[in-house]
């Protein structure tokens, strides 16, 4: 069983990279770069939480609101995004629907759930299949960006669909509820300490 | 472990108990929460309309829009219980729940194209949506009937609606436009039939500000189609405009002489008259019903052929029917008539209006005890349309009105032209009986007995005749020879003539006369003897 830097009371800078050893103090800081250094990140769990509350929040009128209003000669509309991804379904593009429907539906939930279940089993101190609750982190981490994809087909589309009369496409409100979910979630699993998944595992064994 | 590794600076604790970052879920429940309550309080009113189709409505996209606003969705459609219709759930926005009143109407706005107008062209590109008429109740509602056809005006248009009354339609249909003075001033609203089925009902709405040139007198008339008269000044075209040549129309007028047009009361029904003449004839408000039974042909005679006394129409023929008299088995034709008394009604010198022609003042009964009788006269020789005429005619037999029966029956005398073919009937009929075979037979008979004398005559006269005639030359040959004797008896007669007498005196003249001129050819015939040149030289002169 390997031995952690915390344990060996080794601290290393987050900036620069110096490894220190643990002072004695209320807060520490790196001798080289001064940047504050931490065994742990601070509040780590609970700012993850919040992040996490914040996102799951707005997760409901992201998916409640119109995300879009089109406007065009033939009438005005609006669509949230499962209506979107049904018209897709029923028009045919079963496959496009999928991907969205994965991309802005799925893995917001995912991540959000994924983030959950991590931090409710760190805080119980549990060394429940610790090195799958690390993939796991390691996958809410990796796909975030792709929950951006929605955020992105309006951003175009509100752009680029602009003829005054003939039509006009506006972001609606869950737009800016969708892309404030994608991007708390990913502060969230950024603020997340992975290094508290094998805490419990030391101290049992020490 | 490598004592190289540098410690880390300590530094003095930084005061900070409560983690900023929990701002940020407060901040996100705080949108949640208010998106919550306010959508909750957005929710708006539920209504449910009930259409005869769901043609061109889409559940979660149809709008309901009042003055091109949007006030609400289309939220769901389903079948009616009962198959006949749909019922479309509908969600009006907040603070549109006042359009969902009493007389609230909903009607779907589709491309319509009328004779007079084309709507809803929007609708082809927009699809349809549900139009709006909000009503002027304050008691909510919830369930609504939607209207097939969009109403010709809507509650906020001011104005007034009336109710005509029409023997028909006409060319009528919603929408058609109501003029005044050739302006359009409002249109047909809507048009039922009655309940009984005897007319049609028609709405029309008069605008603002036009609406207050009606008044309880006004007459309205179909202003439909072209009015070709024919009169004194030749032929007059009238139409009131294009329009309502192709879509039909209604035109109204107020007469001029109603001193202080009284306003309407809310029940009015005006009637629709047929045209402008007829709207502006007095209105018959009295009517008294009579019979006249003819005996003759009543071809040519109609209901609603006029009655006129001696010219001026006075009332019209109501019905013709048969009647069987099984008494006396005979069949006649009362003709019912209707008699206008107002029409007849005259102004006495002084101003005094006379006794009503009514069959309560017996003013009738004494006119009939005068000669008063009903006759059927030809109004024109082209078509042979009859006419009821009524006149005096002294001589005829006398009678009384019996006004007892109801109605009663007017006398009726023989029309002029029936006079005439009675008495070339009568006439005709006595002819036949002169028994003209029998007459024949007898000339028959008569030539017959002619002949047989003459045969008689023939065979028995003639010989005698001949012997008679033989007898008679004998006896002119005796007279020839009288005759003989006579004339000897003349000579004798002649010899005895005197030769004094004037003729042998002229006859002596004659004699010596024919002696010279004898004399003188002689001397002639001597020269010419000797000279018988002078045939072709003329007479020599004598040499001196």
């Amino acid at each position: 069983m390997s031995a952690s830097a915390a344990r060996l009371g080794l601290v290393g800078c987050p900036t620069c990279r110096l490894v220190s050893r643990v002072a004695p103090a209320e807060t520490m800081l790196c001798r080289r770069c001064l940047a504050p250094l931490e065994l742990r990140k601070p509040g780590s769990i609970g700012r993850c939480w919040a992040l996490l509350v914040a996102a799951m929040a707005l997760y409901v009128p992201a998916n409640t609101l119109p995300i879009m209003y089109t406007s065009s000669l033939f009438g005005s509309q609006e669509d949230t995004l499962m209506s979107g991804i049904l018209f897709l379904w029923q028009s045919g593009s079963w496959y496009l629907a999928l991907i969205v429907f994965f991309a802005s539906i799925l893995v917001p939930l995912a991540k959000i759930l994924g983030l959950a279940l991590l931090l409710v089993s760190v805080q119980l101190r549990s060394s429940w299949r610790p090195a799958e609750r690390a993939r796991l982190y390691r996958l809410v981490e990796s796909i975030g960006r792709w929950s951006m994809l929605d955020i992105f087909v309006v951003a175009l589309l509100v752009t680029v669909v602009q003829l005054t009369a003939l039509a006009a496409v506006h972001a609606g409100p869950a737009a800016l509820a969708f892309g404030a979910v994608v991007v708390l979630t990913m502060a969230a699993a950024q603020s997340f300490d992975p290094r508290l998944i094998w805490d419990p595992l030391e101290q049992a064994h020490a | 472990m490598p004592e190289r590794i540098p410690e880390a600076l300590a530094a003095p604790k930084s005061g900070r108990s409560l983690p900023l970052v929990w701002i940020v879920p407060a901040v996100a429940l705080a949108i949640g929460a208010w998106l919550a309550v306010s959508a909750w309080l957005e929710r708006g009113t539920q209504i449910t309309i009930h259409f005869r189709t769901a043609e061109g409505l889409q559940a979660g996209k149809t709008r309901i829009k009042y003055k091109d606003v949007d006030v609400g969705l289309i939220t769901e459609i389903a079948l009616a219980s009962d198959l006949t219709g749909v019922i479309a759930a509908a969600e009006l926005v907040k603070g549109a729940d006042k359009l969902a009143v009493e007389d609230t109407r909903f009607w779907v706005v589709r491309p319509r194209i009328s004779g007079s107008t084309v709507s809803g062209l929007q609708t082809l590109l927009s699809g349809t949506h549900v139009a709006v008429d909000v009503g002027k109740s304050t008691q909510r509602r919830r369930l609504f009937i939607g209207l097939e056809q969009p109403p010709a005006f809507t509650t906020d248009v001011p104005g007034r609606q009336l109710t005509l009354r029409a023997e028909d339609i006409g060319s009528l249909d919603i929408g058609s436009p109501v003029y005044y003075r050739r302006l359009q001033v409002g249109q047909v609203a809507a048009y039922e039939l009655d309940k009984d089925g005897r007319a049609v009902k028609v709405t029309i709405f008069i605008n603002s500000p036009y609406d207050r040139f009606v008044s309880a007198n006004s007459r309205f008339w179909h202003a439909s189609g072209i009015d070709m008269a024919l009169d004194a000044e030749g032929v007059r075209v009238k139409t009131e405009s294009l329009v309502s040549l192709a879509i039909g129309g209604i035109a109204f007028a107020t007469p001029l002489d109603e001193a202080e047009p009284g306003p309407i009361a809310a029940d009015t029904v005006f009637s629709l008259h047929r045209d402008q003449a007829q709207a502006f004839k007095n209105p018959d408000r009295l009517a008294d019903s009579y019979v006249l039974v003819f005996d003759q042909s009543v071809r040519g005679l109609q209901p609603g052929a006029p009655v006129d006394f001696r010219g001026i129409v006075v009332g019209e023929v109501a019905a013709i029917r048969t009647q069987y008299d099984p008494g006396s088995k005979k069949i006649s034709i009362p003709v019912e008539i209707r008699i206008y008394p107002e029409r007849f009604t005259s102004r006495l010198r002084g101003g005094a209006k006379s006794a009503r022609l009514g069959r309560e003042g017996k003013f009738v009964a004494g006119l009939v005890e005068r000669g008063l009788r009903a006759q059927l006269r030809t109004g024109s020789l082209l078509t042979g349309q009859l006419y009821v005429a009524l006149d005096f005619f002294p001589d005829a037999p006398r009678t009384s009105l019996d006004l007892a029966r109801s109605p009663p029956e007017l006398p009726t005398r023989p029309s002029t032209l029936e006079d005439l073919h009675a008495t070339l009937v009568s006439l005709a009929n006595k002819l036949e009986r002169v028994p003209l075979e029998q007459m024949a037979t007898n000339v028959g008979h008569t030539m017959q007995s002619l002949d047989s004398l003459v045969k008689r005559l023939d065979t028995e006269l003639a010989p005698e005749a001949r012997s008679t005639l033989a007898e008679m030359r004998k006896a002119l040959a005796e007279t020839t020879k009288t005759m003989g004797d006579a004339s000897r008896t003349f000579a004798s007669a002649e010899k005895s003539l005197a030769p004094d007498s004037a003729l042998f005196a002229e006859l002596a003249d004659a004699a010596r006369e024919f002696a010279r001129t004898a004399q003188t050819l002689r001397t002639l015939a001597d020269y010419l003897e000797r000279n018988p040149q002078a045939l072709l030289r003329g007479k020599a002169e004598d040499a001196p």
